[in-house]
């Protein structure tokens, strides 16, 4: 049954309600092509059996009445998320056979839907990292390979093992998590859909935390449409997450469409940077071209703090992270190194061992912008700069009503390539503006580079407009024709 | 952090606090402090026990847990 790991969310739900197909032959299908590809090293446990009890819970009900909107559908969550009884890492040494005895409220929410879940998705260790090579389990391996190479290329970062196993077909959707691009960044890399919806959408309680102003979770799905599906089964408010939005969630599938006449279109002049590959700028004006296909007229917008976005980031982040990280300390949860005589030489040990060099060089970081001598230099003119950032997408907002960019500067680079910090930050250029105002935004496939990687287009809608953002992508969607898939290697 | 870690990491952290200090450059003067990235109350609560009656299983997950608290190496002499 390998045809039915290629249908999107959507098929296999419509095809499972008919009698197509059992919800059975759905978990069988995608727990062999999960056991198959391994080598991709995308899942840190895989849980058939979930997915099993799960179908056969949805084929039990079929024919009964409603059905909820994800019955028979299996999906892979990322490691971040707590699962009741399943190990949760973070991608992390330190939580090492950390099973919680709670679940997160978004895969709660999912569950209750009736998705069955395939396992838990590798990442970058605590969400910090672009490239998946920060992770405790190894990178992943993208599916996609450079024409006529085979170089591993990573498949982007932090939600990697999210974006690989959509794109590999074996998970039809995964959550992912977003704090300054990690949805949609691996997203455009891997050829899919990712969308990071408002700040406070999707509940955070049960996510760990990385820097709790950012974070947020959303949808990685093969289709526009199935992302749609995924969000809103995810989001609803939740009195467990002081920040979570008391609003309710609006049917986003109900409302796709792609007909875009008298939208603006908003193109910022400060995301036109040196160094971005031609092919990439090339595909941003083909995106112009089919917004306006779809009805909607370009206008050139300005956000003028845009160049700082990157570095007010990398003092709120680590700032942040720095804070939230400190609860690792071997007494409640995860690794403890034995062996030591005092308390503070146990916590010291635990932290040297269960924390990886690019967590260890963020509390570093965030540390040092939050101590007393350095806290307005760094950390308050760090807010302050991220006010007027979302002051510019505020302005930005009244000439148009979503905004058009490439998703990231590359396409996927080889694994060890970028072996720079600083370097490595840069690919979430045109990602962190949102993230630090908090906004929805999406990455979906435009087409591929010369050397046959996808490439994604970005698209920035104002707070609470995911359907603004769902729609544009859409009619980029049904213009770009992507169809291309990695051929199978693994 | 051993030598090692350091020496490695000290080139690194100048090289990123050197770039974020390029924030000095922007003009901050009467700006607010971002506090809440989408604005919204805080909401209130009745006062009342919500929660408890759990100690297993937030001991569940410790490394060394004995008599049903967390276990430490010695911190009073």
């Amino acid at each position: 049954m390998t045809e039915l790991t290629s249908k999107t969310i959507a098929e296999l739900r419509d095809g499972f309600r008919s009698g197509e197909y059992s919800a059975r032959e759905i978990a069988g299908a995608y727990n062999e092509a999960v056991a198959a590809a391994r080598l991709l090293n995308a899942y840190t446990v895989e849980t058939p059996e979930d997915v099993i009890a799960a179908a056969d819970a949805a084929d039990k009900v079929r024919g009964h009445g409603d059905l909820p909107s994800l019955a028979g559908i299996p999906l892979g969550i990322k490691d971040l998320f707590a699962t009741q009884g399943i190990d949760t890492t973070a991608g992390s040494n330190i939580l090492k056979g950390f099973k919680p005895t709670y679940e997160s409220t978004v895969s709660a929410n999912l569950r209750a839907a009736g998705a069955g879940v395939l396992g838990k998705l590798n990442m970058d260790e605590f969400a910090m990292g672009s490239s998946n090579e920060t992770s405790a389990y190894g990178p992943v391996i993208s599916p996609w390979r450079r024409k006529g190479s085979n170089v591993g290329l990573t498949p982007g970062g932090s939600s990697g093992g999210s974006a690989a196993a959509v794109a590999a077909q074996i998970a039809p959707g995964a959550t992912g998590t977003d704090t300054g691009g990690s949805i949609r960044q691996p997203a455009a890399f891997a050829g899919i859909c990712g969308i990071k919806p408002t700040y406070g959408r999707c509940s955070r309680w049960g996510i760990v935390a990385f820097a709790s102003s950012l974070d947020q979770a959303g949808s990685m799905a093969r289709t526009v449409r199935d992302c749609a599906i995924l969000l809103e089964a995810m989001a609803g408010f939740d009195p467990k997450d002081s920040t979570s939005l008391d609003l309710p969630v609006p049917k986003w599938e109900a409302g796709l469409s792609s007909d875009l006449k008298g939208k603006r279109v908003g193109i910022p002049k400060e995301y036109r940077i040196d160094g971005v590959p031609e092919d990439i700028n090339t595909l941003w004006d083909q995106g112009i071209e089919w917004l306006k296909d779809a009805g909607a007229t370009p206008v050139e917008i300005s956000l003028p703090h845009t160049k700082y976005a990157l570095p007010t980031y990398y003092i709120i982040a680590p700032a942040e992270a720095s804070s939230n990280l400190a609860r690792y300390d071997g007494v409640r949860y995860g690794l403890r190194e034995e062996g030591v005589k005092t308390l503070d030489d146990m916590y010291a040990a635990t932290r040297a061992a269960g924390f990886g060099a690019e967590v260890k060089r963020r509390i570093m970081i965030g540390t040092y912008v939050l101590s007393a001598g350095f806290y307005d230099a760094y950390f308050t003119k760090a807010q302050k700069v991220r006010a007027l950032i979302k002051q510019d997408f505020r302005l930005a907002f009244q000439k148009c009503d979503v905004i058009l960019t490439p998703t990231a500067p590359s396409a996927a680079f080889g694994i060890g390539e970028t072996t720079d910090p600083l370097a490595m930050y840069l690919n979430d250029v045109f990602a962190v503006p949102a993230s630090l105002a908090g906004l929805p935004a999406m990455s979906v496939p435009g087409g591929l580079d010369g050397q046959g990687l996808p490439l994604g287009l970005h698209l920035i809608g104002n707070e609470l407009d995911e359907q603004g953002v769902l729609n544009a992508a859409l009619a980029i969607e049904e213009r770009a024709g992507f169809t291309a898939r990695p051929e199978k290697w693994w | 952090m051993s030598d090692e870690e350091l020496a490695r990491l000290e080139p690194e952290l100048n090289a990123i606090i050197g770039w974020v200090e390029q924030l000095g450059e922007v003009n901050t003067d009467g700006v607010e402090p971002l506090t809440a990235v989408i604005e919204q109350k805080l909401r209130l609560r009745e006062d009342a026990v919500t929660d408890g009656e759990c100690r297993d299983a937030v001991l569940a997950n410790a490394p060394n847990a004995q008599h049903g608290f967390f276990a430490v190496p010695k911190v009073i002499e």
